[in-house]
């Protein structure tokens, strides 16, 4: 199941666009390289995503016990949502050399972090969700099937150094 | 014996009153065709399902996705006795049918991206979560009269 070309240009049209929902964001630029707009989507999509998994998948929290607070306003949870994003981001952009850009991500996981990889399955369908929550007539079946396996090689990417 | 309480009972009932079956079946039929293709096995008599235009213009994909969300409502009317409510379906599923189970966590998954589409913000992590539990009890009892 490798990605064709329409495959790579559905992903980066999808990831690429922007909400212009900056006020009820209202969070500072942390990178130049991103544009208010692509922040306020990211934390929009943070919020949508990682407070979503910690409620609907209680069991993914087991990997933050050191945190204080998982509700949505929690800077813990912010932070990490933006580093999560910033990968997945750092992969569309990198998509046709996954094993090799994920390389120290994945032995972070695999070494370090200790991530069951099941949660990958988890999240991947998580940020398809809040895809189609956020962008409901884009996220037709064609970009939704381009997008579920690029998620399919990072997972995949991730899990390279597993064992 | 699965529980619900009250909170839970009035999400799953309020999802589905909102629903309409002709919109949200074959759009939920039509994505698990296309995102997971090798599901096109169960329904190679169903004529043309060459792509997700053509697919959602199917009378028969159309048809039949209105039956499966008329069999989910079975269990919303039944929500303390699904297992009991499915057996036929899933001796159905699994005798005559012969359909992998592990389809049917896909199609619910399928379903779930749908009706985010229609929801929107409006299906928070909560309503997510009892959606997610509802259709994990849904998924075990077609799955149960597999031997």
């Amino acid at each position: 199941m490798s990605l064709n070309a329409k495959d790579k240009s559905n992903v980066k049209a999808i990831f690429a666009k922007a909400e212009p929902r900056a006020e009820e964001i209202g969070v500072e630029v942390l990178s130049s390289r991103y544009s208010r707009h692509c922040i306020s989507f990211i934390c929009l999509f943070i919020l949508l995503l990682l407070f979503r998994l910690f409620t609907v998948y209680p069991q993914t929290k087991s990997y933050f016990s050191h945190w204080k607070d998982f509700t949505a306003g929690s800077a813990e949870v912010r932070k990490h949502g933006l580093t999560v994003m910033q990968g997945v981001l750092r992969a569309v952009d990198m998509m046709d050399n996954l094993n090799t850009s994920l390389l120290s991500l994945s032995e972070l996981h695999a070494f370090k972090l200790r991530v069951d990889p099941a949660n990958f399955k988890i999240i991947s369908h998580n940020i398809l969700l809040v895809l189609a929550m956020l962008f409901p007539d884009d996220f037709t079946p064609d970009v939704h099937v381009s997008v579920d396996k690029f998620l399919a090689q990072v997972n995949l990417a991730l899990s390279v150094k597993y064992r | 014996m699965v529980e619900w309480t009250q909170e839970e009972r009035v999400i799953i009932k309020e999802i589905f009153s909102k629903l309409n079956y002709e919109d949200v079946g074959p759009k939920s039929l039509c994505r698990i065709l296309v995102v997971y293709p090798w599901t096109q096995r169960y329904f190679a008599h169903f004529g043309n399902l060459y792509n997700p235009e053509m697919i959602l213009a199917n009378p028969k994909i159309a048809n039949h996705g209105v039956v499966v969300f008329r069999g989910l409502e079975m269990a919303v009317q039944n929500m303390d006795n699904i297992k009991n409510t499915y057996a036929d379906l899933s001796k159905l599923h699994s005798e005559k049918l012969h359909v992998d189970p592990d389809n049917f966590q896909l199609l619910a998954d399928c379903i779930t991206i749908v009706i985010a589409t229609k929801m929107r913000s409006a299906f928070t992590p909560e309503k997510q979560a009892t959606w997610y539990k509802f259709l994990s009890v849904v998924v075990s009892a077609l799955s149960k009269q597999y031997f």
